[in-house]
């Protein structure tokens, strides 16, 4: 029961991480109808900026963590959100009223770009930092000495992750700008000539997804320790997985797969096998897209005859 | 009904979620004769299409078709490609679908892609290229290129069918259904977007496909047309019947004037007059 | 759609506008770059991350950045707003299409003559064979894509299922290439119906999604299932192919023995290359005939419209079946021939990129059309070989050249279709009619 529980805090941490870079995914698919295959590595860019600054701040001779941790997040969100901006204008945007594989053939290339350009730029190896955030507490602790710990990083993963979902969930629903972007997601012609900046919409798509791509970077920076330059491929298939199964194009949906995701992964490897975790993230995803073809929470896509 | 029935619809009901869309709908149509639905906007009609057709499963009711050799069907127990494959049921789409990128003969080569399938021995002795299957391709091609010269098309066999204009479309969509050699050809508004002289030409190939012996279910907003060719004509309102008979019956039916005057008064007039 | 591409900014009028814009995409260059390539970080013998600036790295590609964005916008108004569609003029276009006529059968004959100009050169009959296990890679995705228009993001999986099946057949059993040859692609296409049959009513980016699953669950299943893969070690000493029997090998039983001329290592080299030849053109040979024939003709109008073709009495399921199921079998040969011509295989040649390659040639080419994808391929791996002495850059190199090639050719190389069936004039159709599928 104890070994259970702490698995359920690690899958939900690790839910956390996918839902952040899902919701990028669903967003982009929710308001130009493409997957963004270079998301993941739009993630993995924004831990290594994150990486970056936080040596940068270190050398500086800065102690206060929660100062760091704050800088940190805001630069790394910023210039993240600056590639996916630059992205969506160079790659996609020429592509926009295309053919449907083109935009994706881009994606993919562009994906290709973006790990090979952080392999060139900041080398192949596995780039390590010593844990910033330390401690944490021991909720439960049972007789034959299993204890079940919730770590400090753990919360603010966690806590970080409901700000952020919250913060996003007030600015679609309330603001003009997500005004715009649901006005886009419906129909672009339309909210073109109702006055929308279309293409302004879209880059600030690109823009909010790509800064919380690098939320979730930072956030698989603390929780591991650790940024390499093709950690992108695989987050990204999971996360892109999480979307899915949440149904893309729902915000909420993409939190809860990923959610999903993440409990998967942590309670196959706990039980099972290790080796075999995305097996099962994998074999889930085409299981519950079998049975539910729109995932989750997405709308049942109505065909007319 | 009195005479032949090749389809009769029997307390038919669909819902989508809480929204009856067609409630207790019965009517029938008999063979080789053109049966219209009528009615406004929002009335049904494609709701009724799409579930003799199989593209809906209806909530209730029974959907019977009877060949000449007296076989009856149930259609609403067969999926949408069998009921074209095995009951013989050929449908038209409101806008139009075919195959925009290939041209009009490969259109109607596709329509017979049954009959061909069997002819390559499921594409195995089609591989190998024997004679046999080159005869049925001659002979489906030959199929092809008369209804093709029926429509008025022939010139135009080896364009892309993305290419040509509204009302060709119209009549290759129609072709394309006969290809199959339906039982029943069901088509939803044929008529939309025609000019005058274009639905006229309809009305005629319509009148000549019922005289070949197949029997027509209609969905029409032209009263030009639906009172020059129906032999019964069904009017439905809300998602229920309000009227049948022939075209002078419904025509005079207070009902259906008032349904028609209930959507918009003048359309209503004009849509009764330019049908008389 | 003909809609006119978005460029990514007005055309500048005036020289300042020019800097201005210049100035603009220097400044968006620096703050990019400031930090992935101004600093550089390493892990060093200790654990310890340190790091150092590299700010004249820095300057050089924000300065490549500032001119760079000052000739493409000349570049841009010399040419005109609407860009590449007007670069080519019409004589050139219906020059080209003269061209197009007798380029395949060109490109056919100087292919068979490839191993006798090139005879002792092995580097590229290494290359050529390459070439041509992409060019059959491409016509098999082909099938899945260019024509019945279901997105296959996993085909990798069943080109590693072929060269599984032949790898292991061969070593644990001993059995010769020939016999595991059709097996490797039964095999194949056995996966791709086990596959197919419960996911080919996603539509669209589902299914993508879910074939790049399966092609991931393919993978990590040959790297965890070690006591019959071999895990990541793959699987080593895959036998060399016989010439029906005979081995070509330096022995007294070798082919070169039998026919009483001097041994060679380049004999196996330009057998396989005939091998693979021979098996790429099999694929086209069957492609073009399946697509006369009502199977064929049936795929290409579940691309254009799967409603209508319910509605004519088309079950749409088997039709997606057998088209996922021969793409997959072809997948699966060209595996087989990929195992015996490597001798080793591991998993490390069935990532993700290789179905991304594949998938890229299929849409380049201009889906559906056999002649374009050759053409694709031979420029994408004989391109993609130029820049092997870029090492590291290689593959950066390759992305942006996607990018570039999409936005330049959003429609492939070759943008029409020609009819499967004529009455009096086979007339190529444009591509902006084709549809792409939903699949």
């Amino acid at each position: 029961m104890d070994y259970f529980a702490q698995q359920l805090i690690n899958g939900l941490v690790l839910g956390s991480i996918y839902g952040l870079i899902a919701i990028g995914y669903t967003m982009v698919y929710g308001i130009v109808g493409m997957i963004n295959f270079a998301h993941g590595d739009v993630f993995m860019i924004g831990g290594f900026i994150a990486l970056i600054t936080f040596l940068i701040l270190v050398s500086l001779g800065l102690t206060a963590i929660p100062v760091i941790l704050l800088v940190v997040l805001l630069v790394a969100m910023a210039i993240t959100a600056l590639y996916g901006w630059t992205i969506e204008r160079i790659a996609y945007r020429p592509l926009r009223h295309s053919f449907r594989l083109a935009p994706m053939l881009s994606a993919i290339g562009m994906s290709f770009v973006l790990t090979n350009y952080s392999q060139v730029a900041q080398g192949a190896r596995v780039k390590p930092i010593p844990p910033l955030v330390t401690g944490g507490y021991t909720l439960h602790e049972s007789a034959d000495g299993f204890v079940i710990q919730l770590s400090n990083i753990q919360i603010i993963v966690v806590v970080t992750t409901i700000v952020l979902l919250a913060l996003f969930t007030w600015l679609v629903s309330r603001t003009r700008l997500g005004r715009d972007m649901r006005a886009c997601e419906q129909d672009q012609t339309m909210a073109a000539l109702l006055g929308v900046d279309v293409d302004r919409t879209i880059s600030m798509t690109f823009v909010i997804g790509a800064a919380l791509a690098a939320v979730a970077g930072l956030m698989y920076l603390l929780y591991y320790g650790l940024v390499d330059f093709f950690m992108g491929f695989v987050a990204g298939i999971k996360a892109f997985t999480a979307a899915v199964l949440g149904g893309i194009g729902s915000l909420p949906g993409a939190m809860l797969g990923g959610l999903a995701i993440g409990l998967i992964e942590t309670f196959w490897s706990a039980y099972f096998s290790v080796e075999y975790k995305d097996v099962a993230a994998f074999s889930i995803l085409i299981v519950v897209l079998i049975f539910m073809p729109t995932g989750l929470l997405g709308r049942p896509e109505v065909e007319k005859v | 009904m009195s005479g032949d029935t090749i389809l009769s619809v029997d307390r038919l009901t669909m819902r989508f979620g809480g929204i009856v869309a067609v409630q207790d709908l019965s009517f029938a149509a008999e063979r080789k004769k053109i049966t219209a639905l009528i009615g406004p906007n929002g009335a049904g009609k494609t709701t009724v299409f799409n579930c003799i057709t199989g593209f809906y499963k209806p909530s209730g009711g029974t959907i019977r078709l009877s060949h000449d050799d007296g076989r009856t069907i149930a259609l609403e127990r067969l999926n949408d490609f069998r009921i074209a494959k095995q009951a013989k049921v050929a449908r038209t789409f409101q806008n139009i679908r075919l195959f925009p990128g290939m041209t009009a003969l490969e259109n109607l080569m596709v329509a017979q892609h049954n009959a061909l399938m069997r002819a390559s021995g499921f594409t195995l002795l089609g591989l190998l290229g024997v004679p046999t299957y080159r005869d049925a391709e001659k002979r489906a091609i030959d199929l092809a290129t008369d209804w093709l010269k029926r429509v008025n098309l022939l010139d135009r066999a080896d364009d892309a069918a993305g290419n040509f204009a509204y009302g060709d479309q119209r009549r290759l969509e129609i072709a394309r259904a006969m290809c199959t050699e339906p039982a029943l050809l069901c088509l939803d508004e044929p008529a939309a977007g025609l000019n005058a002289r274009e639905s006229a030409a309809l009305s005629e190939l319509l009148l000549s496909i019922r005289n070949d012996g197949t029997s027509i279910l209609l969905i029409e907003h032209d009263m030009s047309v639906v009172m020059e060719i129906s032999d019964h004509i069904v009017v439905m309102d809300h998602g229920v019947k309000i009227a049948q008979g022939s075209p002078r019956e419904v025509r005079d039916d207070p009902k259906v004037i008032a349904a028609y005057l209930g959507t918009d008064e003048e359309e209503a007039v004009a849509v009764m007059e330019s049908g008389s | 759609m003909t809609a006119p591409s978005t460029n990514t900014a007005k055309p500048a009028t005036g020289i300042l506008a020019l800097l201005k814009t210049a100035f603009v995409n220097a400044l968006i260059a620096l703050v990019l770059f400031s930090l992935m390539v101004g600093v550089r970080t390493e892990a060093g013998s200790d654990g310890q991350l340190t790091y150092w600036t590299r700010f004249g790295e820095l300057a050089s590609l924000v300065a490549a950045v500032f001119g760079g964005s000052i000739v493409i916008d000349l570049l841009r108004q010399w040419i005109g707003p609407t860009g590449t569609e007007k670069l080519i003029p019409p004589a050139v276009q219906s020059g080209m299409s003269f061209v197009g006529r007798y380029l395949a059968p060109a490109l056919l004959i100087f292919t068979l003559l490839v191993p006798v100009i090139f005879y002792d050169q092995r580097y590229i009959l290494d290359l050529a064979i390459l070439v041509l296990t992409y060019v059959m890679l491409g016509w098999g995705l082909n099938v899945v894509v260019g024509l019945a228009g279901l997105l296959d993001l996993g085909y990798v999986a069943f080109y590693a299922v072929g060269a599984y099946s032949y790898a292991l057949l061969a070593t644990n059993f001993g059995w010769s290439f020939w016999v595991c040859l059709p097996l490797a692609g039964i095999l194949a296409a056995f996966w791709g119906v086990l596959l197919g049959f419960p996911v080919l009513r996603l539509r669209g980016d589902y299914l993508a999604i879910v074939t790049l699953a399966f092609g991931e669950i393919i993978r990590l299943v040959i790297i965890n299932w070690q006591e019959l893969t071999g895990g990541p070690n793959g699987v080593s000493g895959i036998p060399r192919p016989s010439f029906f029997g005979i081995p070509l090998d330096n022995s007294d039983d070798g082919l070169a023995a039998k026919l009483g001329i001097e041994y060679s290592t380049t004999h196996r080299i330009i057998f396989l290359f005939y091998l693979i030849l021979a098996l790429a053109l099999l694929t086209n040979w069957v492609t073009i005939r399946l697509r006369r024939l009502p199977i064929g003709r049936a795929w290409e109008a579940l691309r254009e419209d799967e409603v209508a073709c319910r509605a004519l009495g088309i079950n749409t399921t088997t039709t997606k079946l057998t088209a996922f199921a021969t793409g997959a079998m072809f997948g699966g040969f060209a595996g087989a021939f990929f195992a015996t011509r490597q001798g080793f295989i591991s998993p490390e040649s069935f990532t993700f990129q290789e179905s991304a390659l594949v998938l890229a040639i299929v849409v380049l080419g201009g889906m559906g059309s056999q002649l374009g994808v050759a053409l694709a391929a031979l420029a994408m791996i004989g391109g993609f070989e130029l820049f092997r002495s870029l090492e590291t850059y290689r593959m950066l190199v390759f992305g942006m050249a996607m990018v570039l090639i999409m936005i330049w050719r959003p429609r492939g190389l070759i943008g029409h279709r020609a009819p499967t069936v004529y009455l009096t004039q086979a007339q190529a159709i444009s591509s902006d009619l084709v549809k792409e599928g939903h699949g």
